[in-house]
C-alpha cells in the first residue's frame, strides 16, 4: 500500500464519518442521504405500480367477456377511481421525483441536495398520501368517481360520506410532497452545479428534471386550489362549484385541467431526460442537437399551459376557444417530434450498442409515437366529439403515459441499477421481461383503438353480447395478463441481481456524465473531491479534473453561480434530524383532520409550528451579547 | 475506494467564504421557490375571482353589501407603511448588525401582531358569509388565503427574534432575516392588487 492510497483511505473514513447515518431504525427514521431518501419512494412507488396493476388486471377480467358479473358497478367504479389515482399521484410523478432526488447531486458531483430535511420531509408527506388513499380503502371508504372528481357528482349532494374527501385530501399530501420536492430539485440545479458546468454545459438529464419542476411549482398549486375548494364546498358550503349558489360545475374542470395537462409532461419531461442519458451513452456520442433538444423542452414546458381546454371539448364551450386549443394542441407535437428526430439522429451517427436500457428506448419511441398521433387525432375538437369518453382515449393516454413515462422508467431503473447496488442486471431476464411487458401492452392496449372507434364507453362495467366488443375485449385481457407476467420476470430479476448479480464496476456502460465518476454503490459522501467540468460529456474526456478544500470532517456542499457555475461558497448541509418526520405527521393530522372539521386547519396548526421551528432552530453557541446573553457565574 | 479514475486536483475551495447573502445564498432561491408557489395559488385565486365575476350578472350579487373601506383601508395603509421597517432590516442583515437586526426582528413581530389585529377587525366586518352565495366564497377565500400568510409570516418573525436574542448570530442567519424580510415584502405585494380586486373591483363593476 502506498502513502498515496493511506491518505486517501483516511480521507474516506473521515467523510464517512461525516455523512453517515446514525445506525439502526432512528437511522432510518432521521436520514437525510438522497440515495436512501430516493430509494424508499422508488420501492414504495414500484409496490403501489404493483397494487395498480392488480386492480387493472381485475378490472380487464371482468371485461374479457360479456355479461360479466363478477365485480359489482360499485366495485369497479371504486377500482378504476383507485387505479387511475395511484398511478397517477402515487406513482407516475412521485417516481420521476424520487429519480431526480437520487440521480441529480450525483450528476452535479455533489454530496448532497440543497435542501436535504426538505426531501425528507417530501418523502414522509408522500407516504401520508398513500396511506390517505389506501387505508380507508380497507375501511371500505374508497373514493368511487375516478382519478379526477368533477362536481357537481362530487359534491355534497351526490357524494355524501367520505370517499371524496379522503381522495381530495390524498391530493393535497402528495402535492405538498411533490412541490417540496421540485423546490429542492430547482434549487439544487441552478446553485449546486460543478464548477465548469455553466447551463450550456448541462446534461440534459438535468435541464429535463429543472423543467419538469418548474412545471410542478407552477402547475400543482391549481390541483390543491381545486381541492381544497371542493373540500370546503363539502364541509363549510362554501358555493364555489354550485350553481344554485351562483357558482359553476365547469370552473372546477377548468383549474383540473390547468394543472391536469402538464400533469402528464412532467411525467414525461423526465422521461426525456432518461432517453437522453441512455441514448447518448449507447451510442457513444454526445447527443445531436444539444440545444434543439433544450429548447424543445423550455417549449414544452410553456406550451402545455396552454392546452388544458381540449381536454374539454365536450361540454360546449365558445367555438373559437375550440379552435385556438386545437391550434395549441396540435403546436406541441412540434417540439416533441424534434426530440423523436434528435435522438434518431444521435443512434444513426454514432456506434449504437443494443443492450436492455436501449431496448426500453426503442419500445419508447415506437410507443410513444403512436400515443402521440393518436394524440394529435383527438386535439381535433370535431374528431373529440366522437371519441372522448370511449376506449380510444384510455388507449391514447396509456400509449402516451406508459410507453412516454413507465418504458424510459423501467429504461432508467435497467440503466442506473448497477450504480445504485453495485451489481449488474440479468441480461437474458431483462430481454424476456421486455418482451413480454412490451409486447402485452401493444396487444392490451392497440385492441382499444378500435374498441373506441366501434363506440365502447369507458368506465362501463360490463356489456352485452350484442355489442360485438367480447372478442378484442377478450384479447386485451390476454394482453394484459402477459405483461403482468413481464412485470413480474422483471421483479425476480432485480431482486436476484440486488442479491448476488454480478460486480459491476465505477462504469460498466461507459457512461457520460459525472456519477459514473464514483463508487457504485456511491459512499454516504457520493464524492471524494469536487469534480470540475468542462464539457456535456465530462466522463469521455481524457482526464477527470476536480478541486479539493471542502470539509472532510463535516457536511459541506460547494455552492456556485447559477449561470456559469462560478464557486461561490461553501455551505454548510445539515444532518440527520427527526423533525422532518414529526413535522409531516403534524401535516398529516392537520389533513385528515380538516375532513371533519374546518377547526383542524387552527388547531392542526400548532404542532406543525412547533416541529418546523424545531426542524430549522439554529444550533449555535448562546449569546454573549444583549439582554439575553448567556451569563457566566 | 474504487472510482473509475482518479480525478487531477486544479485548484483548493477551502479558501472560499463559508457563507453569502442575497442571491448568492443557497437558501434564498428555495424561498423564492415558496413564493412561486404561493403567488401562482394567489394569481389562480384571482382567476377564480374573476372567472366567478363573469359569470354574475351583477357584481357584487343583488342584496350582497360592498365590503367596508375602513379597517381594510387601515389595514392597507399599515401594511404598505410597514415595508419601510422592514428593508431597513434588510439593509442591517447585509452590515451584520447584531444588536439592530435583533431590534429591527422584534419590531417587526410587534408590526406583525399589530397587522393581525387589524386584519382581525377588517374579517369582523366582513360580509355575506362563504356560505352565502359565490360571491361570498370567493371573496373570503382570497381573505383565508392572504391571513394565512400573515399569520405564517409573523410566526416566524417571532421565532426569529427569540432565537436571535439568545444565541450567537452567525452569517447564515443573518441571511435567514433578510429572507424572513423578503417573504414580508411579497406579503405585502400580493396584497395589492388583492385588495384592489375584493374592495374595489365590486364598486368599478
Amino acid at each position: 500500500m502506498t502513502d498515496d492510497d493511506i491518505t486517501e483511505r483516511a480521507r474516506h473514513d473521515r467523510l464517512v464519518a461525516a455523512w453517515r447515518d446514525p445506525p439502526g431504525l432512528w437511522g432510518f427514521l432521521t436520514t437525510v442521504d438522497h440515495k436512501r431518501i430516493a430509494a424508499r419512494y422508488i420501492v414504495t412507488t414500484m409496490f403501489l405500480l404493483f397494487l395498480a396493476g392488480m386492480l387493472a388486471l381485475d378490472m380487464r377480467l371482468q371485461l374479457s367477456a360479456p355479461d360479466m358479473h363478477r365485480m359489482t358497478p360499485q366495485l369497479y367504479d371504486e377500482s378504476f377511481a383507485l387505479h387511475g389515482s395511484t398511478m397517477l399521484f402515487l406513482v407516475s410523478v412521485p417516481v420521476m421525483e424520487a429519480m431526480a432526488i437520487w440521480l441529480v447531486p450525483l450528476m452535479l458531483g455533489q454530496r448532497n441536495l440543497a435542501f436535504p430535511r426538505l426531501a425528507a420531509f417530501s418523502y414522509w408527506l408522500y407516504l401520508g398520501g398513500v396511506l390517505m388513499l389506501w387505508i380507508p380503502h380497507l375501511l371500505d371508504v374508497t373514493p368511487d368517481l375516478g382519478w379526477f372528481e368533477y362536481p357537481p357528482l362530487s359534491g355534497p349532494a351526490y357524494s355524501p360520506g367520505h370517499r371524496a374527501d379522503v381522495w381530495a385530501q390524498m391530493i393535497t399530501f402528495t402535492e405538498v410532497a411533490a412541490l417540496a420536492a421540485s423546490v429542492n430539485i430547482v434549487a439544487t440545479i441552478l446553485k449546486l452545479r460543478p464548477p465548469g458546468m455553466t447551463l450550456a454545459k448541462m446534461p440534459l438529464f438535468l435541464w429535463a428534471m429543472l423543467v419538469a419542476s418548474l412545471m410542478t411549482i407552477f402547475g400543482l398549486p391549481a390541483v390543491m386550489l381545486a381541492t381544497s375548494m371542493l373540500i370546503s364546498d363539502r364541509l363549510v358550503s362554501t358555493n364555489f362549484f354550485s350553481p344554485a349558489g351562483g357558482g359553476d360545475v365547469l370552473l372546477f374542470q377548468h383549474i383540473w385541467w390547468f394543472f391536469g395537462h402538464p400533469e402528464v409532461y412532467i411525467i414525461f419531461i423526465p422521461a426525456v431526460g432518461f432517453v437522453s442519458s441512455i441514448v447518448e451513452t449507447f451510442s457513444r456520442r454526445p447527443i445531436f442537437g444539444h440545444a434543439a433538444m433544450v429548447l424543445s423542452m423550455l417549449a414544452i414546458g410553456v406550451l402545455a399551459f396552454g392546452l388544458w381546454v381540449h381536454h374539454m371539448f365536450a361540454v360546449g364551450l365558445p367555438r373559437l376557444g375550440n379552435d385556438f386549443y386545437t391550434a395549441a394542441s396540435l403546436t406541441i407535437a412540434l417540439p416533441a417530434g424534434v426530440q423523436i428526430f434528435c435522438w434518431i439522429a444521435t443512434m444513426v451517427g454514432g456506434r449504437p450498442r443494443l443492450s436492455v436500457p436501449m431496448l426500453w428506448v426503442a419500445g419508447f419511441v415506437v410507443t410513444f409515437v403512436i400515443g402521440g398521433l393518436s394524440g394529435v387525432m383527438t386535439a381535433s375538437a370535431p374528431l373529440d366529439l366522437q371519441l372522448t369518453d370511449t376506449y380510444f382515449v384510455v388507449a391514447h393516454f396509456h400509449y402516451v403515459l406508459v410507453g412516454g413515462a413507465i418504458f424510459p422508467l423501467l429504461g432508467a431503473f435497467c440503466y442506473w441499477f448497477p450504480k445504485a447496488t453495485g451489481r449488474l442486471m440479468s441480461k437474458r431476464l431483462g430481454l424476456v421481461a421486455f418482451a413480454l411487458i412490451f409486447g402485452g401492452f401493444n396487444l392490451g392496449f392497440f385492441p382499444m383503438h378500435i374498441l373506441g372507434l366501434w363506440g365502447m364507453p369507458r368506465r362501463i362495467y360490463t356489456y352485452g353480447p350484442e355489442m360485438g366488443w367480447g372478442g378484442l375485449n377478450l384479447l386485451a385481457t390476454i394482453g394484459a395478463a402477459i405483461s403482468v407476467a413481464g412485470g413480474i420476470v422483471f421483479v425476480i430479476d432485480a431482486w436476484r441481481s440486488f442479491r448476488r448479480g454480478a460486480p459491476a464496476g465505477t462504469d460498466p456502460w461507459g457512461g457520460s456524465t459525472l456519477e459514473w465518476a464514483t463508487a457504485s454503490p456511491p459512499p454516504p459522501y457520493n464524492f471524494d473531491y469536487t469534480p470540475a467540468v468542462d464539457s456535456l460529456t465530462p466522463m469521455w474526456t481524457s482526464e477527470l479534473i476536480a478541486y479539493d478544500g471542502l470539509g472532510i470532517d463535516k457536511r459541506e456542499l460547494l455552492v456556485t453561480s447559477v449561470a456559469d457555475a462560478e464557486p461561490l461558497y461553501r455551505q454548510n448541509s445539515v444532518g440527520p434530524s427527526i423533525w422532518p418526520l414529526l413535522a409531516s405527521l403534524g401535516v398529516a393530522v392537520l389533513f385528515v383532520g380538516s375532513i371533519f372539521t374546518p377547526w383542524a386547519i387552527v388547531w392542526g396548526a400548532i404542532p406543525v409550528a412547533i416541529a418546523l421551528t424545531f426542524w430549522f432552530w439554529p444550533t449555535r453557541d448562546r449569546a454573549t451579547t444583549g439582554p439575553f446573553r448567556k451569563r457566566t457565574p | 475506494m474504487t472510482l473509475a479514475r482518479k480525478p487531477r486536483i486544479i485548484g483548493d475551495l477551502s479558501a472560499l467564504p463559508d457563507s453569502a447573502h442575497g442571491a448568492a445564498h443557497l437558501v434564498w432561491w428555495g424561498n423564492l421557490g415558496f413564493m412561486l408557489i404561493e403567488g401562482t395559488g394567489f394569481a389562480l385565486a384571482i382567476g377564480v375571482y374573476l372567472y366567478v365575476t363573469s359569470i354574475t350578472p351583477s357584481w357584487p350579487p343583488a342584496g350582497d353589501p360592498l365590503p367596508p373601506l375602513f379597517w381594510s383601508g387601515l389595514f392597507t395603509v399599515g401594511l404598505i407603511l410597514s415595508e419601510a421597517p422592514n428593508l431597513v432590516v434588510k439593509r442591517l442583515t447585509n452590515r451584520h448588525d447584531a444588536e439592530r437586526v435583533r431590534l429591527g426582528v422584534l419590531a417587526m413581530t410587534v408590526v406583525g401582531a399589530a397587522l393581525l389585529v387589524l386584519r382581525g377587525f377588517e374579517i369582523a366586518v366582513l360580509t355575506p358569509s362563504w356560505s352565502q352565495d359565490a360571491y361570498g366564497s370567493v371573496m373570503w377565500m382570497l381573505m383565508i388565503l392572504h391571513t394565512s400568510h400573515i399569520v405564517t409570516d409573523f410566526g416566524d418573525t417571532a421565532v426569529q427574534a427569540a432565537w436571535l436574542y439568545t444565541h450567537k448570530i452567525g452569517p447564515d442567519q443573518f441571511a435567514d432575516v433578510e429572507d424572513n424580510c423578503n417573504y414580508w415584502s411579497f406579503v405585502v405585494i400580493a396584497w395589492l392588487p388583492l385588495y384592489a380586486i375584493i374592495y374595489w373591483l365590486p364598486r368599478v363593476l
